[in-house]
């Protein structure tokens, strides 16, 4: 009975699937060292993260994987749904030991569950660029204040950076309390301490906003209400393309509240 | 003319431009390649979505809702007695890049009425594509409607400036557009159709050369069609339609149920409600076309007129074909697991992977999200098959639709049933 801990990064984590090999041990669970302590009498083994054995292990699952799944393990570890990471470890004990192209194998519980999750992830990215809503503040920055269900905002600054190339921009994470700062040169991480916005909303205080921003708003807002077809009214419809949890941060959903 | 402001105009054309259906963004990879605002993603992105449950992808909006004809039913016909108004090219420039910067929008779809002549209306739309493209240095999305009866010199610019073109088609056959359209006819549609398919093909074979060759409409073509204004059948619309994919290479067709917009034209039936339930019984029927490998004879045969509003098109077809099924999961062919109904796109794709690794039974099945509720009857695992010899089609049917009143039972919606509250009129005896 072993159980590795590790600091909670997915680079940790694959220098856990490193040691676990190294050290020919099969642990029962691998943890976060955060975490609850859900194991009493097991025998702890801590790893400390090391970025040439994590690599290793990296550079492993991409030789293994197919092209179109080449991300498909970290989507799912960045889930952070509980005991991931010991169904990645299965999964990747499999991918090692054989040759077979194991992710679309959708009859083991363990790949239909991870890339069930991974969807699920891709899908909250997907959703970042769907509802995130800049608000053009005074020094020209473009902010977003959001709360993604899970730790996306990394992956979608490279499509925000295409897509908005000349203009300042921040998404920030309110929940996680981070954010990506793109000054139109390189994106960076960002934690800010003095909040001129609502943590809760993620609205910008009123002092700070550019001057046309208002304006923009309440004709988006009235755009949006002129283009529903009132005949047509479907709300569970809306709903279920646009869950609840993002109604906040949607100034043209903020007419209804 | 008293003088309205943006904002009123804005309110105006967009309560005019909310009948056009399309507001796809999907189909352009256009790149962000001046660094400037903007590009296009292959799947298309939806920003919001109205009440109606409709998407919002693009700004849709009309250059104006003035116009010189008088189609019975437009909201926006001459004979109207309604709002009018009119933005001006610098605009809806402005607009446009005032929503995307916000990341509202995911583009433009610009529409318009008629103004002076379809040339002078369709230069002018060319010119909020140009000076997005050329001035703003923007890169999103751009659908621009093709005026018929536009020069081909203006509709070829405006292609080159746009993702998409489109020209609507509005009523499925030209007698009965000619009846509630006097001045529109079907070769003035159908030309600048042909050559945006023409220039679509020749630039495709352009870019195969020349990596850099301007790209015409990259995102394809696609119309709208009304559907309940005129009394078309359902067979009608879907020849029609897979007609259009096959000669035209529309990359889609749109239906619109028909809105009593101008309730006191006498050339068009009176309805309470939009016919909502055929018209997404045909865009099932689109799907099965264009996902499902189907042919159109094979969703309505020739005695068949109409879709069944009861049951989708494909449980339809498993009903008419029963000796077809049950289809054994672990051997057949991807085309006949497509037929199965309550298997999609996806999870058909999932078995073909699936089942080379082990066979599949129920569990699997259901797990991978397959509504086993309704393809239990029509399918055969790795385990003892529900009895399927037995069925006869309207049984069958009875069963399945019974067990999903709610769901699926959506023909109450537009029509009272017969016997809904019905009572018996004697007391019963015991």
């Amino acid at each position: 009975m072993t159980i590795i801990t590790y600091d909670g990064t997915f680079g940790g984590f694959l220098t856990a699937v490193f040691e676990s090999y190294n050290r020919k041990i099969f642990p029962v669970d691998i943890c976060s060292r955060m975490g609850e302590q859900k194991h009493l009498f097991a025998q702890k083994t801590d790893i400390q993260t090391d970025e040439a054995k994590a690599e290793r292990v990296w550079r492993g699952i991409q030789q293994k994987m197919t092209e179109k799944n080449k991300q498909f393990v970290f989507y799912a570890f960045l889930s952070e749904e509980q005991g991931i990471e010991m169904k990645i470890y299965r999964f990747l004990r499999r991918l090692f030991s054989g040759n077979l192209d194991i992710e679309t194998d959708f009859g083991d519980p363990d790949v239909l569950y991870l890339t069930q999750t991974s969807r699920k992830v891709k899908q909250e990215a997907m959703r970042m660029l769907q509802f995130v809503r800049f608000q053009h503040t005074k020094d020209g920055l473009y902010f977003c204040g959001i709360e993604p269900r899970y730790d996306v905002i990394p992956l979608v600054v490279s499509q925000f950076q295409k897509r908005f190339a000349d203009q300042r921009w921040l998404l920030y994470d309110l929940k996680r309390n981070y954010g990506m700062l793109y000054d139109k040169n390189k994106p960076q991480e960002v934690v800010i301490s003095n909040k001129e916005f609502s943590s809760i909303t993620g609205q910008v205080n009123d002092n700070v906003l550019q001057e046309g921003e208002e304006f923009y708003q309440k004709l988006w807002k009235s755009y949006f209400t002129h283009i529903n077809i009132q005949e047509r009214k479907n709300l569970k419809l809306q709903r279920q393309h646009l869950p609840r949890r993002f109604w906040k941060f949607l100034p043209e959903m903020m007419i209804l509240n | 003319m008293e003088t309205k402001t943006v904002q009123q105009r804005l309110e105006i054309l967009s309560d005019a431009a909310k009948y056009d259906v399309s507001c796809a963004s999907s189909g352009s990879n256009r790149k962000n390649a001046t660094k400037g605002i903007g590009n296009g993603v292959a799947c298309g992105i939806c920003h919001s979505f109205t009440e109606d449950g409709r998407c919002v992808s693009l700004f849709k909006i009309l250059m104006t809702n003035h116009c010189i004809y008088d189609c019975a039913y437009c909201a926006n016909r001459r004979s109207n007695d309604r709002q009018r108004a009119t933005l001006t090219v610098e605009e809806i420039v402005d607009l446009t890049i005032g929503f995307y910067r916000s990341n509202y929008i995911e583009g433009l779809f610009l529409s318009s009425g008629v103004i002076k002549s379809p040339d002078y209306t369709m230069e002018r739309m060319v010119q909020v594509a140009r000076k997005l493209r050329m001035e703003e240095n923007f890169n999103g999305y751009i659908h621009l409607k093709a005026i018929p009866g536009a020069s081909p010199e203006l509709v070829h610019e405006g292609g080159l400036w746009a993702d998409r073109m489109s020209v609507n088609l509005e009523i499925p056959t030209e007698p009965n557009l000619k009846l509630l359209a006097p001045e529109k006819n079907y070769p003035a549609i159908f030309s600048p159709m042909t050559q945006i398919r023409n220039e679509i093909l020749a630039s495709k074979e352009e870019v195969k050369i020349f990596r850099n060759a301007r790209r015409f409409a990259p995102a394809g073509q696609s119309t709208q069609m009304i559907i309940g204004a005129t009394p078309e059948t359902d067979r009608q619309i879907i020849l029609l339609s897979s007609g259009l994919y096959k000669t035209q290479n529309l990359k889609r067709v749109y239906f619109s149920g028909y809105l009593p917009v101008n309730d006191y034209d006498k050339r068009l039936p009176a309805l309470t409600r939009p016919p909502l339930v055929r018209e997404n019984r045909l865009y099932q029927s689109d799907w099965l076309m264009r996902f499902y490998r189907f042919k159109a004879e094979e969703i309505l045969t020739d005695d068949q007129p109409f879709l069944d509003l009861d049951v989708d098109p494909k449980l339809g077809y498993a009903l008419r074909n029963l000796h077809l099924f049950p289809v054994d999961i672990n051997r057949a062919d991807y085309e006949m697991i497509l037929r199965i109904p309550g298997v999609g796109v996806q999870s058909a794709q999932r078995i073909i992977l699936a089942r080379r690794h082990r066979k599949l039974n129920s569990e699997h099945l259901s797990k991978l999200g397959i509504v086993m509720k309704r393809a239990k009857y029509f399918l055969t695992c790795n385990e003892l098959p529900v009895s399927t010899t037995d069925w006869t089609p309207e049984k069958l049917k009875h069963k399945l639709v019974a067990g999903a009143v709610s769901k699926n039972k959506k023909s109450l919606d537009t029509q009272l049933s017969l016997f809904g509250n019905y009572q018996p009129v004697l007391p019963p005896l015991h």
